[in-house]
């Protein structure tokens, strides 16, 4: 049996980010919203032992239970695609905030030159400087038109950050908050980079330099710089997360409820409209319709494609064809970078999770391209994130991996050895995609999303190029001894990379090539909003979240104007 | 130096602590008997500060929640130490309760699998596609303890925890090369998973049963759950900082 609820005006699939920021905006225009999460309800109060690697790094306490969904993976299409058994190489929220509770908080705006990539691509190099596979295209919005919802998010977040990267698109407003410390180890990389004439800056942090008050009146407090950040929550209320901004900023207006334990599993459409979601109560397993005259879908990259999907809501990308557009341009990221193993000990264990330096020279089109079999580039940073000791167990190359030379090596290096690491740009590839799993399904007897990835020439060249970069870097930091990180080959979902996922959604001036238009509604049913990573065209050089907050806000203020006049926004 | 001189040898031991083989059938017996009958203060791997643990079993006898036997434990205890052997930094796996940790985790939804996907068909897949065994973590380390102590018996004709330390890192080695015929996952899978623990074990809060006395922690100067680095944080020297468990706090 199947229950229906009153109707409301908006309802959001999931509260993280994107979630969190839909809620604050409408619930703040009179709007009444519904947030529906599948997890449990969190806060600051529930991170006081928080200080614990095995629990909550290691065993994964605040994301995801893959037992009761998960997604399936292949390399290509001749491969047979297998459930991801258990998290590695991204890590998926779940429960109030998502994966904005347990995420670092660099926080970062897309290049100017993201935005129209195809554009300026083709103008700058020829229209074929790629060949035809990577399916790059314009996202169908411009930087400077994106800038004031960067504005807004960044205000809302409270981020850190000192605007002299000469790489940067233009900003109406200095960061809300300085810069936090630049601790002797950034020290260092700053130094270094200058020696090469690179441009250092100190990277955007939402883990804040002082106590900060939000525009919608949310307290935000100082980072203390614990060293225990990415992969867990908190304990100061000091790294930016939803639900200690939009989230309780949506509460205080009386027009937002969160009903968690919540799982979506269904868009509800008819004719060219949807009316609603169909969720499961994942403790009684009670089925319940919640009817809204807008529909959000914020539940991240995968699901935001799944549900789509599943409710038929769409054309289905087809990679032998190229038609169809749902599903199309996932993209990942590539991780260049090199260690250096030093002399002297350092306070590595100490950090914050977007305390950091980093360099723009090698990132979008900074540098020239003409030679290069390869786009865009990465941001290279040195960040001081807090190394924990069952994660970090640095070695010499030739030391075996087990045993009393490891026990020694890797002991001596873990106060003795610094990264300099790259976030990789990520160009789409016909053959790269997310369609539904025909075998495998979740609890609630949903099939699977199905992802099928793998790393490209483009990625292999790119990574190749910044890791020499990389290495380059680190000498002059003065190691000792600098590994370069290997070439890649397959991609792996096994070890952590990064939560970077994107596409699947992408937004568009074009309903042939692009499933939302750029107020993140859907091309086919006006009511219906779909905002995450998952509209990127192709993923940049950066962390996603700045680039998310920002289009969660365009979202809100498309979902407002459409509640008052109705029909496409475009 | 020779590899075994920095090692715990099984051997050595024996021969230093005067028990007789037969009654070594499991760390929590051994444990007990040395912290109970034998001033073994010799044993390097007694952590400063409490000279009546000793090698096998920091805190004495501790139950089993996982293992049914202290045969299986014992194989569990060797293998563990020759990945994280005592040498004069400190203890090693023995010495820290890393197989106290891997007991209590093998019991727990870590060794049941209990947040994995664990729905069939299961296929056995590519390397990047990760583990797609229909077997838990706790079965698998049944499974390959056993084997380790068939691999002893066939290739020694010893128990595994009588060899010396190169015939157990030859057996170790033949895992990790996925020499091995495992049931429903690989050696290498295994062994992997085996290393992982081990190191969890070595340096957890030692709220989870190893990095005893947080002697793990020592060993690589990481001080644990500390409040705030905000005020050292600027050092351009390495801050030395005596370490604390969440299970400390007052
Ligand atoms: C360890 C880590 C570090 C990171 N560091 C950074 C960083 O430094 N900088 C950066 O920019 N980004 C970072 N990220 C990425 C960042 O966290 C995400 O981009 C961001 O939080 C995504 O927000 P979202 O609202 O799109 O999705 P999420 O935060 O994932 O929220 C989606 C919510 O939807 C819920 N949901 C999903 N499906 C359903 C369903 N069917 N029914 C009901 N609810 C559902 C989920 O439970 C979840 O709470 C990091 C991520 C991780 C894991
Ligand atoms: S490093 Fe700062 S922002 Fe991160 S968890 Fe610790 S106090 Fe909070």
């Amino acid at each position: 049996m199947v229950t229906t609820l009153d109707s409301v005006d908006v309802v959001t699939v999931g509260v993280g980010w994107t979630g969190g920021i839909i809620a604050a905006e409408c619930a703040k225009e009179g709007l009444k919203v519904v947030g529906l999460e599948r997890g449990r309800e969190r806060g600051t109060e529930d991170f006081s032992i928080v200080h614990d690697e095995y629990r909550y790094a290691i065993r994964y306490e605040l994301m995801q239970d893959l037992s009761k969904e998960t997604i399936t993976f292949r390399n290509n299409r001749q491969q047979r695609a297998l459930p991801m058994r258990q998290l590695g190489s991204f890590l998926l929220g779940e429960g109030l905030g998502g994966s904005g509770t347990h995420w670092n908080g660099q926080t970062w705006r897309f290049l100017p030159y993201d935005f129209q990539i195809k554009t300026m691509t083709d103008e700058k190099y020829g229209a074929n400087k790629l060949p035809a596979e990577y399916t790059i295209q314009d996202w169908g919005i411009t930087y400077d038109e994106l800038e004031p919802y960067f504005d807004r998010f960044e205000k809302t977040a409270g981020i850190s950050g000192e605007d002299i990267n000469p790489f940067w698109g233009q900003r109406s407003s200095p960061y809300p908050t300085p810069p936090m410390k630049k601790t002797p180890i950034l020290q260092r990389f700053e130094t270094a980079t200058s020696n090469l004439g690179l441009s250092p800056f100190m990277l955007p942090s939402a883990n804040l330099s002082e106590a900060y008050e939000n525009p919608d009146g949310q307290q935000i407090n100082a980072c203390q710089y614990c060293g225990f950040c990415e992969r867990f929550g908190c304990e100061y209320g000091a790294k930016t997360s939803p639900e200690i901004t939009v989230v309780p900023a949506a509460r205080e207006t009386g027009n937002y409820e969160i009903k968690f334990n919540a799982n979506v599993v269904e868009v509800m459409k008819e004719g060219d409209r949807v009316t609603g979601v169909r969720y499961y109560d994942t403790q009684t397993f009670e089925e319940f319709i919640q009817p809204a005259n807008v529909v959000v879908l914020t539940s991240y990259v995968l699901n935001n494609a799944k549900l789509l999907m599943v409710s038929e809501i769409g054309q289905q990308y087809d990679p032998e064809s190229g038609q169809g557009t749902l599903g199309k341009n996932y993209a990942y990221q590539i991780l260049p970078g090199a260690s250096g193993f030093f002399e002297e000990q350092m306070n590595t264990f100490m950090g914050a999770g977007a305390l950091g330096m980093s360099v723009d020279d090698f990132n979008g089109d900074a540098f020239d391209h003409g030679d290069m079999d390869f786009i865009h580039g990465a941001s290279l940073s040195m960040t001081q994130t807090g190394s924990r000791p069952i994660l970090h167990n640095p070695i010499p190359p030739d030391t075996p991996s087990w045993g009393a030379d490891f026990k020694r090596a890797s002991i001596e290096n873990y106060t003795r050895t610094l990264g300099v690491g790259g976030q990789g740009a990520s160009m789409p590839h016909r053959e790269n995609f997310m369609a539904l799993d025909g075998t495998y399904k979740d609890i609630y007897g949903v099939p699977l999303l199905q992802l099928t990835y793998n790393f490209t020439d483009q990625d292999r060249a790119l990574h190749s190029y910044i890791t020499e970069k990389a290495a380059e870097i680190m000498q002059e930091m003065g190691a000792k001894t600098v590994v370069a990180g290997n070439p890649i080959s397959d991609y792996d979902i096994v070890p952590y990379q990064t939560t970077h996922n994107t596409g699947g959604t992408i937004m568009g001036a074009d309903p042939a090539t692009s499933v939302v238009n750029n107020f993140l509604q859907h091309w086919d049913a006006e009511n219906l909003f779909v905002v995450g990573a998952g509209n990127f065209a192709h993923n940049g050089g950066y962390n996603p979240t700045g680039t998310v907050g920002a289009l969660a806000y365009r979202c809100a203020e498309g979902v407002i104007r459409y509640s008052r006049e109705g029909g496409s926004l475009v | 130096m020779a590899k075994n001189d920095k090692n715990f040898s099984r051997r050595d031991f024996l021969k230093t602590s005067g028990i007789a083989t037969g009654a070594l059938i499991g760390g929590g017996i051994i444990g007990g008997l040395i912290g109970a009958n034998t001033n073994q203060q010799d044993t390097a791997s007694s952590p400063p500060g409490t000279p009546q643990e000793s090698l096998g079993s920091p805190g004495g006898v501790r139950g089993l929640v996982f293992f049914k036997n202290n045969a299986e434990f014992e194989i569990l205890n060797q293998a563990t130490e020759r990945i994280f052997p005592e040498d004069d930094l400190g203890p090693g796996a023995i010495g820290l309760g890393v197989g106290y940790f891997i007991d209590q985790q093998l019991s727990g939804s870590y060794g049941e699998n209990s947040k994995e996907y664990m729905q069939p068909p299961f296929y056995e897949g590519g390397i990047t596609q990760g583990y797609q065994s229909r077997l838990k973590r706790n079965e698998m380390f049944r499974q390959g303890i056993q084997l380790m102590q068939q691999e002893a018996q066939s290739r020694f004709n010893a128990n595994f925890v009588d060899l010396e330390g190169e015939q157990m890192d030859e057996i170790l080695t033949a895992f990790q090369e996925d020499e091995i015929q495992m049931k429903g996952t690989t050696s290498l899978f295994f062994f992997r998973l085996l290393r992982q623990a081990t190191l969890e074990g070595a340096y957890a809060d030692p709220i989870y049963g190893g990095n005893h006395n947080m002697e793990g922690w020592r060993m690589k100067n990481f001080p644990g759950h500390q409040t705030a680095y905000i005020n050292e944080i600027d050092s351009e020297d390495f801050v030395d900082i005596e370490p604390q468990s969440l299970g400390m706090e007052h």
